[in-house]
């Protein structure tokens, strides 16, 4: 680059020889040499800002182009970072204690229409009339030819009716993928089970959601991802819940009984093997709940967990056990039965006169109301509290259905000596049948609280210790003899050493003020095989009446033990347990050695 | 020499291109093959749910009580009772078969052969 000189020789000269100053000429040369500069500057400042603007337009065109695209876009599942399982099912199955499936899912279909899409509205809602019943042409015609932009028809599709209405031809007829919850036994332990419905839905996916028993109380398990392919095990054994659904169903007809329910659970690890009410419903259709009438009337009401019924003389061994405990009495400890006995204006009777005195065996063998009251007076208020309370007859019991919280136990405002007395023999509490299996489970068990359970756990629980060791055995030996020589002598079952003890409750009139004289609860609790507890049976009927004699019969022994009996003799084999040899009297032959 | 870098630089470029263009197939191609495994294993998770969910069906007990007692003549299945239970000896194993009586003579010289 030539630069200009300052002063150039030639002008200065000039301009010295015209007498002006030469300065003028330097000035003039550094103003433009400065103008030339600053031109320089500003244009290369300019064709910085245009790089710097062109590069941010791109940058930032590129994010908006890309965000535009995002958005608009379908969605789409990251295709390179799959996981190892892809899709399971949407809800675990559950099974029962051999693996057997009780709930699982399927898929299938649902019908849906667009009816604006629709080539023939009216020749479509002739044929899906055809197709389904339920659905009435005329109100189809008015959808479909109305202004509906959607219309759902059917949640759940057959197979052969996807096809049906496939056939159809009709463009405006969409089908949906849904999964749908199958019980393939049907009412089998349908009151355990609950039932599932559709939550949240859409054309692509409905949400399965359970509306009650271990489907309700176990949603969060039963969606978990993390362990949809890990089946729910439940405690309950298939056979033994169709054997005992059997029995009892059959047993409730005979009796004429209005309702029935048997638990059946195992003494030491508090797992429940069995549990039926009667009448139940099917999963796979589940009833809406009733909207008038006494809920224990509806079909879904449970009443294994709960019905809170008075349970009657089943209780009159929790009475004996405790005094045993605490010392008061022995098994061969005299009481006094003279009747009645007269507590303020109240009277306690007994079914038969027995005497003036009894063992506290016989008490409980031939059932009296007067000599357990007077056990329950030794005992006293405080102590018999305590001592229900130990068992678990204060809360719901804690099984893992949801339908087992609504069963709170029934306790007398005023906790008076007289309610002792009457509770004693099973009047004035009310519990369900599920409360007093476990509390027989800790007569059975030896003295250990036991905590019902739904799910597999084969490992015995360590409760807390509610009475000893040999008070349990005791009151078992007891209760036994119920079955060999008093009210229970239908519950004998060869083989099986059953023991147990019957209650008949009077049914408390529904609006208060006294008790019906001719409905009653009748309940066998009962423990087999004796010599070595495993199980515990308890069979209720609501309103039984057998009527093969000359005047029909109410008690428990005549309507729930000889049912019981047909259960345990139907069940301890399923649940593998060999009938005890027999000890026959040898007949007359004498051994002589010769 | 520049041309020569020049030309070699190109000419990895193109060959970088070439093998870029025919990773990302190969990529694509995987990426598919996983997805249509994914979907066969999809739907034979979902088949094998419906076969279960069959067998279950199949094997409820209302069904199979229906079943014995409509084939009573030819089963004779009886509701387990504890009269079956038995004890080993209760069981009649067949008989065991006796070999049969020798009755022809046998050649022993043989057996003190030279070997």
């Amino acid at each position: 680059m030539i630069r200009t000189p300052l002063r150039p020789l030639a002008r200065i000269l000039e301009a010295r020889s015209k007498g002006e100053n030469p300065d003028a000429i330097e000035r003039e040369n550094i103003r433009l040499r400065h103008e030339e500069m600053r031109d320089r500057a500003r244009l290369r400042a300019e064709s910085r800002l245009l790089v710097l603007a062109v590069a941010f337009f791109c940058a930032y065109g590129v994010v908006g182009v890309r965000m535009g695209l995002l958005a608009s876009t379908e969605p789409m599942e990251p295709r390179a970072t799959a996981t190892g399982a892809p899709i399971r099912a949407q809800r675990a199955d559950i099974v029962d204690r051999q693996g057997r499936i009780l709930a699982t899912n399927i898929e299938t279909h649902s019908l849906y229409a667009n009816p604006q899409d629709m080539v023939e509205p009216k020749r479509a809602a002739q044929e899906l009339s055809v197709i389904f019943p339920e659905l009435s042409e005329e109100r189809l015609v008015k959808d479909f030819t109305g202004k509906k932009k959607f219309l759902w028809l059917r949640k759940k599709l057959s197979p052969e009716q996807k096809q049906a209405a496939h056939d159809i031809g009709e463009p405006g007829l969409l089908f949906g993928p849904r999964e749908m919850r199958l019980y393939p036994n049907g009412r089998l332990a349908a009151h355990v089970l609950g039932g599932a419905s559709f939550g949240a839905e859409d054309v692509n996916a409905a949400e399965v959601i359970g509306v009650a028993g271990v489907e309700r109380m176990f949603e969060d398990r039963l969606r978990d991802p993390a362990r949809a392919n890990t089946p729910l095990k439940l405690s309950l054994d298939l056979a033994v819940q169709d054997a005992t659904e059997q029995v009892l169903a059959g047993g409730m007809r005979l009796m004429q009984a209005k309702g029935a329910a048997a638990v059946l659970m195992d003494v030491r690890t508090g797992e429940v093997i069995s549990l039926v009410s009667l009448p139940d419903f099917d999963p796979n259709d589940r009833p809406r709940p009733a909207v008038k009438g006494h809920a224990s009337d509806s079909p879904l009401f449970n009443r294994a967990v709960q019905g809170v019924y008075e349970l009657g003389s089943t209780f009159k061994i929790f009475a004996v056990a405790q005094a045993m405990n605490l010392g008061l009495i022995n098994p061969v400890t005299e009481i006094d039965t003279r009747g009645p006995l007269r507590w303020g204006k109240h009277r306690i009777r007994d079914f038969h006169n027995y005497g003036s005195k009894l063992t506290a065996t016989k008490v409980i063998v031939k059932s009296s109301n007067i000599g357990t009251a007077r056990i329950a007076q030794m005992i006293g208020v405080d102590r018999q509290k305590k001592f229900l309370k130990s068992l678990g007859f204060f809360e719901p019991t804690p099984l893992e259905i949801t339908e087992a919280g609504g069963g709170k136990p029934l306790l007398p405002p005023h906790w008076s000596e007289l309610s002792t007395m009457t509770i004693s023999y099973g009047h004035g509490l009310s519990a369900t049948p599920l409360h007093l299996a476990s509390a027989y489970a800790a007569v059975a068990n030896g003295g250990l609280r036991v905590r019902p359970t739904i799910l597999y756990q084969p490992t015995p629980q360590t409760g807390e210790r509610v009475m000893s060791e040999q008070v349990a055995e005791a009151s078992r030996l007891m209760l036994r003899k119920v079955v060999t020589e008093g009210t229970a002598s239908f519950g004998e079952v060869k083989g099986y050493e059953v023991a147990g003890k019957t209650g008949t409750a009077d049914k408390p009139k529904e609006n208060g003020g006294g008790y019906y004289d001719d409905k009653v609860i009748a309940t066998f609790a009962s423990i087999f095989p004796i010599s070595d507890p495993k199980y515990v049976l308890v069979v209720t009927l609501d309103e039984p009446v057998e009527t093969t004699g000359a005047k029909p019969r109410r008690t428990a022994g005549w309507t729930a033990v000889p049912v019981a009996a047909e259960m345990i003799r139907r069940v301890a084999p399923l649940l593998g347990l060999r009938p005890a040899i027999e000890h026959r009297a040898t007949a007359g032959i004498t051994l002589t050695s010769n | 020499m520049r041309s020569v870098l020049y030309v070699l630089t190109a000419m990895a470029v193109i060959g970088l291109a070439f093998w870029a263009y025919r990773e990302n197939y190969q990529t694509q191609a995987a990426l598919d093959r996983a997805e249509t495994l994914h979907r066969e294993i999809a739907d034979g998770r979902a088949r094998l749910g419906m076969l279960r969910a069959e067998w279950a069906y199949l094997n409820r007990p209302e069904r199979l009580r229906e079943l014995a007692s409509l084939n009573f003549d030819r089963l004779e299945l009886m509701v387990f009772s504890p009269e079956q239970f038995g004890r080993v000896d209760q069981v009649s194993y067949p008989a065991r078969e006796t070999l049969p009586a020798v009755t022809d003579s046998i050649e022993i010289s043989s057996a003190r052969g030279t070997q």
